[in-house]
């Protein structure tokens, strides 16, 4: 089951790719003057934000592209045919045998109607197979992706697999075929953190088994940098450097590079210690051709002859380009927000707690099965502190939001104190003064900004409803508020669809300040965005923390985020707290053995990390719990005693300010994980 | 504070391209449906000026006479000329299906509104009710209550709108049931709106494209439904011009070869529907984007 | 599964109930008092008085509607005014000719319908589709009687070809019946083909592009593969609902069709019964089409969750 003999050259040659498509009349390129190589069993990897093209690289590969666009120019090679100039037979043969593809939605790239083994053993039918043998090799494949009991697996249908179970049949079809190029289109973006690593470890393992080649296509760069062997930064439509993976990221050459790993927290990086930078502008309107170099608008260094014409590729260093004219001088490149952090008064951990949860528990029932998404909470948020709130699906983090801000009333028994005063269960019983102190920015402004409202209307309601403001007063606040969050007058007037992402959320947070509140959710606030204005929006944040002394509740599933803005973190499993302490402690350790497993799963692009801690099986379902310790199944620590599993670990002080769930005291903890003596 | 962001130009794709009604008006079966609309609502409010003759007057010596150069589409059973006839016709369909649509709109979104955002016990309570009424095809249900009140226009208006009133909340109910799961709600919950301004301030700008195209759909509904009661003898006055009852009238004489007395009020019928159903499919195809 | 399929029961049942009270106020209530409206104007208050006791006209209304509702069950559908004879038998030989013309448009109207949604499908955006699409809503929404007109006017008066009325007449033979049946069928399928065709065409095009059309494409197989194996069983997965419904409107919507060609149906009988102001006859007739499209649509949807994955086994781990 080998696909054709390869010949010496390269897996993969992309030369001089255009890709344009045809939108309401008009032709707007969305690839230009693409080239590159993907030698044999090498990992390259496409790095891109959105609007890079990287999709469309993919799609162009395969032939798949929809259709109203087309590969206006440049060629491609896969084992040196080209598919642009293939037959249908000759198509069909490449995609069956010579190139595969595994897609970001495991669950809706497989069939729903058709049982999953089929699906599989379809790849071995087109391959010439009988149903029997088919089958067989099948469950071989699943069992060789690390899928336990893979004749079950076969059985049933793709809406009953777990996001990580789903993914892995998904890799299996696609090696199945033994392709001589793989190509990955953001196949663990829709996964949780510790899933993502299994998977990952997966792909490299099957890698260096098969000798495929990888193409990899993220905007994910620690991912990158974990696969690859080499790198391609794509900004929109064009390749703008390529070269080993290691030495791009720790030692660009184009000024986009540059700006893009400087909005990502480093080496643990701290809100203390230095902002994040961000890169000025917007991408270019697809479509949109400039002159000279597409990065200009944007570029702190452009110069006359950078607008003039687009820069080649010149030569940095062996097998590395990079298309700019001052690729020497990258390395000094002025930052775009100053390092230096004004002052700001930090938690005020002397006081009263702003918020107390007291035993908070959630259930919900859906088709007579109950699940437990919040169980027995005990959290105390200090008034002025920015809490961060770490966990995977099913941890409870957005329940815990809900639950505080009202939109859901918990359990009875349990209870919420707002500056030790309770709070009432729902939205609708409660005082106005107690709407005002609380309010949320979502992870998604097209979702959370009504579309059809301006953003005068958007901004200027809380100040009406909740700070009960009007006139001359309303105008003033509104105008006030307008710059704090950086936007401009004139914006007052559109609605959210003729504004970009990061100008959308920075709306929703001048929303959610708009009445004066105490305490803010962000519930993964910069999800929604590119990296490149992710940085802006956290910057803003953090600045209006220190201008409005409000307390943050961040709840994210990125660790780097969470590290660099949070004061304290709670890290959560299955609805129950199992750690909670001062953001460095809980990052260096010791630590709970759940939040060592989800750190050390976390790829970075500095290389070295903490050693691998694969936890085993997948996240049990809420609906069924484990008994004793929630954690116990997957924990690489379990105690032989058996307490872990008979009982639940209280939440208690391990050390001061430090709380944890678990049996195994902290000493033991620091000596089993190697942390050393506290500084 | 520097200014990090720069302000990048702010009209997008969106300006750049055309609003939505002229698009629709580019589209050449929309220009087709708007013309045959049009020129049925002038005969409608000015028919009884420019028709050749008098579309009421009888006379016994011209009955059933095949068209002909004085009777463009001849005469029917009473002497009348079919032509004048068809051009007048159109106001009695024209005033009752726009009315009944109108009402039945505005009432089935305020349904729809209810019964999406609400949810819970009142949407099984009165989803019930609705899914009673939609279990009976709407010209059934139309004719058991005008036979139960009595014909009259105001009745026909009535009725058809209140049948109407389930189908278009129906629909709106969906509607908005996909704007529930955006976050905008929770966010204006949070901001302690009452539930009246969520469902008409917040949802319902959100929802209208739906409404809009659930009104010109409905609108040739209506007008089939109206053609269809008069033609069952349910309409209202029979010496009234309208397309149905003529059609009610002098179908039984087709046998004896009188085809014209009852295939030219077909033919119009026919016309205002499919200029409805252009116009719809261009609105429908320019919001669909 | 099983709950689900009594929970489907009980709301049918109830909206069933509701139905029923609907009916039986616009039958019973509205009008007014049955004994002057056989009566007429004219006669004299004791006689019209007399006949009301006799029809248990003077009874409180929820005996009355319990008394009706009670008797329908069990197939007591009361006394016809016009005829003075038991309501069901009528009823009954009349739905049997009802089903003979509404299940030959069905043979119709479903392939064709759904062939031409496919087709349409698979060549988006192509003249082939535009004009698929675009018959199919011009016909279905000119009215039956129209479509019914033109095409009496052509066939049986202009080229007389087939009969204008649909009565082969007692003992006629199978095929007679048939060629009988023909006329009244077309403007039928006019009016339903367009939209099974419309949600067909919706559904399939949905499934072409979505994301395991793409694997199974890039998979390396072959278009028809693509469209047989993986595409087709899950577009027709919602026209099994739309046609359902049709069934259901299709009984109701015979009157029209059955009035044009005096074809002795349902439609037929409840407008016969409208117009004579026969309220049993009529209130049995629009709820005996109630009972049958609430039927028709719980079967549509025990269907569709029986062929559907998703539903038929849940979510598990």
């Amino acid at each position: 089951m080998t696909g054709p003999a390869p010949d010496a050259g390269p897996a993969l040659t992309v030369d001089s790719l255009d890709v344009t498509y045809r939108v309401r009349g008009r032709d707007r390129q969305a690839l230009r003057n693409v080239s590159f190589d993907v030698a044999r069993t090498e990992a390259y990897g496409l790095v891109g934000e959105s609007g890079s093209g990287k999709s469309t690289v993919a799609l162009a590969l395969t032939r798949y592209l929809p259709r109203n666009g087309r590969v206006s120019a440049g060629s491609i090679r896969i084992n040196g045919q080209d598919p642009m100039r293939m037959s249908g037979a000759a198509l069909r043969e490449l995609r069956a045998r010579t190139v595969s593809m595994v897609y970001q939605e495991p669950g809706k790239s497989l069939n729903p109607s058709i049982r999953v083994g089929r699906q599989v053993a379809e790849v071995y039918e087109i391959a010439g197979l009988d149903r029997g043998e088919a089958t067989d090799r099948a469950a071989e494949m699943l069992a060789r992706v690390q899928i336990p009991d893979p004749r079950r697996v076969m059985e049933r249908y793709p809406h009953q697999l777990s996001g990580g179970m789903a993914q892995r049949v998904v890799i299996a079809m696609a090696i199945a075929a033994d392709p001589s190029l793989l190509i990955l289109d953001e196949p663990t973006t829709a996964l949780d953190a510790t899933v993502e690593a299994e998977v990952l470890d997966l792909i490299a393992g099957l890698r260096a088994e098969l000798n495929t080649s990888l193409l990899f296509i993220s905007h994910n760069l620690a991912v990158i940098a974990k696969m690859c062997d080499r790198v391609g930064v794509l900004y929109a439509g064009e390749l703008v450097e390529e070269g080993p993976a290691g030495q791009i990221f720790a030692e660009p050459r184009h000024p986009y590079t540059v700006g893009l790993l400087r909005c990502i927290p480093r080496r643990g990086q701290r809100k203390d210690h230095g902002r994040l930078d961000s890169i000025p502008g917007f991408l270019p309107q697809p479509g949109h051709t400039l002159p000279g170099c597409i990065f200009t608008p944007r570029c702190p260094i452009a110069e006359d002859r950078c607008h003039a014409a687009p820069p080649p590729p010149y030569d940095v260093g062996p097998g590395r380009t990079s298309r700019c004219y001052r690729h020497e001088e990258t390395a000094g490149l002025p930052r775009n927000t100053p390092v230096d952090v004004e002052l700001r008064s930090g938690p005020q951990t002397d006081s009263e707690p702003i918020i107390t949860f007291r035993a908070v528990s959630k259930t919900f029932v859906s088709r007579g099965e109950s699940v437990q998404a919040l169980r027995g909470v005990n959290l105390a948020v200090q008034r002025g502190e920015t809490l961060g709130l770490v966990g995977e699906s099913g941890s409870g983090k957005t329940t815990l939001a809900r639950v505080l801000l009202g939109l859901t009333a918990p359990d009875p028994g349990g209870a919420i104190e707002l500056n030790a005063r309770p709070l009432g269960g729902e939205v609708t019983g409660r005082g106005r003064e107690q709407l005002q102190a609380m309010q949320i920015v979502f992870q998604n402004p097209d979702s959370a900004l009504n579309r059809r409202h301006t953003v005068r209307q958007l901004i200027s309601r809380p100040l009406t409803k909740l700070a009960g403001l009007s006139g001359a007063a309303l105008r003033e606040r509104l105008t006030d508020l307008v710059r704090s969050v950086r936007l401009e007058d004139r914006h007052l007037a559109l609605r959210p669809r003729q504004l970009s992402g990061g100008l959308k959320q920075r709306v929703a947070i001048a929303r959610a300040f708009g009445g004066g509140p105490a305490v803010v959710v962000c519930d993964e606030p910069t999800s929604a965005l590119d990296v490149s204005v992710q940085a802006a929006i956290l910057n803003l944040l953090a600045d209006l923390q220190a201008k409005e002394q409000v307390t943050y509740l961040f709840i994210s599933h990125d660790l780097g985020l969470v590290r660099y803005l949070s004061d304290r973190i709670v890290v959560l499993y299955l609805g129950r707290v199992m750690e909670v302490g001062p953001a460095e402690r809980v990052f260096s350790g010791p630590h709970h053995p759940y939040t060592e497993a989800l750190l050390s799963a976390v790829p970075s692009i500095d290389g070295s990390q903490p050693t691998r801690i694969r936890l085993s099986g997948e996240i049990p379902s809420a609906a069924e719990p484990p008994g004793g310790c929630v954690f116990h199944t997957r924990c690489p620590r379990r105690l032989s005693s058996g307490i872990c599993e008979s009982t639940e670990p209280p939440l208690a002080e391990a050390e001061p300010g430090h709380l944890m769930s678990c049996h195994i005291p902290i000493d033991q903890l620091t000596n089993l994980q190697g942390v050393g003596p506290v500084s | 504070m520097t200014t990090e962001i720069m302000v990048a130009p702010v009209t997008d794709a969106a300006a750049a391209d055309l609003p939505s009604w002229r698009l629709v008006l580019r589209r050449p079966a929309f220009i087709a449906g708007l013309v045959i609309l049009l020129f049925w609502i002038v005969c409608a409010l000015f028919g009884a000026s420019f028709a050749p003759h008098s579309a009421y007057e009888q006379s016994l010596l011209a009955t059933n006479q095949a068209p002909s150069s004085a009777h463009w589409f001849g005469t029917d059973q009473l002497g009348r000329d079919v032509f004048s006839r068809v051009l007048v016709g159109a106001r009695s369909i024209l005033l009752v299906a726009p009315l009944a649509t109108l009402l039945g709109t505005v009432l089935g979104t305020a349904l729809g509104l209810a019964l999406g955002y609400l949810g819970g016990a009142v949407d099984a309570i009165v989803g019930r009710l609705v899914e009673a009424v939609l279990a009976v095809p709407a010209v059934i249900v139309a004719f058991l209550f005008i036979v139960a009140i009595g014909p009259s226009t105001l009745t026909e208006i009535l009725v058809i709108g209140f049948i109407f009133t389930p189908l278009i909340a129906r629909t709106v109910r969906s509607a908005v049931q996909v704007e529930s799961h955006l976050d905008y709600l929770p966010a204006a919950r949070l901001l302690g709106e009452s539930r009246r301004r969520i469902m008409f301030a917040e949802i319902l700008p959100n929802v209208m494209p739906t409404v809009l195209v659930e009104f010109t759909v409905r609108l040739g509904y209506a007008i089939f439904t109206v053609a269809t009661l008069a033609f069952l003898g349910f309409g209202v006055d029979p010496s009234t011009p309208s397309w149905g009852s003529d059609i009610y009238a002098n179908y039984g004489v087709i046998g004896a070869g009188y085809w014209w007395e009852t295939l030219f009020p077909a033919l119009a019928i026919a016309s205002l529907i499919v200029a409805i159903n252009l116009a719809t499919d261009s609105i429908e195809k320019v919001l669909a984007g | 599964m099983t709950l689900y399929i009594l929970r489907r029961l009980g709301l049918a049942v109830i909206t069933l109930l509701v139905l029923s009270v609907i009916i039986f106020l616009a039958g019973q209530v509205v009008p007014g008092d049955p004994g002057r409206a056989i009566l007429g104007p004219f006669a004299s208050q004791s006689a019209v008085a007399a006949l009301d006791h006799q029809l248990g006209a003077d009874r409180p209304l929820i005996t009355q509607y319990w008394s009706w509702i009670s008797g329908a069950v069990h197939g007591d559908l009361g006394i016809s005014y016009q005829y003075r004879t038991p309501v069901r038998p009528m009823l009954a030989s009349a739905l049997v000719n009802s089903a003979k013309l509404a299940l030959f448009a069905l043979i119709l109207i479903i392939p064709l319908g759904i062939l031409g949604g496919v087709i349409a499908a698979l060549n988006a955006g192509r003249p082939v589709d535009r004009m698929i699409s675009l018959t199919g809503l011009s016909a279905a929404t000119v009215p039956e009687f129209v479509s019914g007109i033109v095409v009496i006017v052509i066939f049986a008066d202009g080229l007389k070809l087939l009969p204008s009325s649909a009565n082969a007449g007692p003992g006629a033979t199978f095929p007679t019946q048939l060629r009988y049946l023909i006329l009244p069928v077309i403007p039928l399928v006019f009016e339903f083909f367009g939209y099974i065709a419309r949600m067909a065409r919706a559904g399939t095009i949905e499934a072409l592009e979505s994301d395991y059309a793409r694997t199974a494409t890039l998979k390396g197989l072959p278009r028809r593969t693509v469209i047989f194996r993986h595409v087709l069983r899950n577009s027709l997965l919602p026209t099994i609902a739309v046609v359902a419904t049709q069934i259901g409107y299709l009984i109701g919507g015979l009157v029209v069709v059955e009035t044009l060609f005096t074809y002795h149906g349902v439609g037929l009988l409840i407008y016969n019964a409208a117009q004579q102001k026969d309220f049993p006859m009529l209130e049995a007739g629009v709820l005996t089409i109630g009972v049958i499209y609430l039927l028709a649509t719980l079967l549509a949807d025990l269907l569709s969750v029986w062929l559907n994955p998703r539903l038929r086994t849940g979510v598990t781990g």
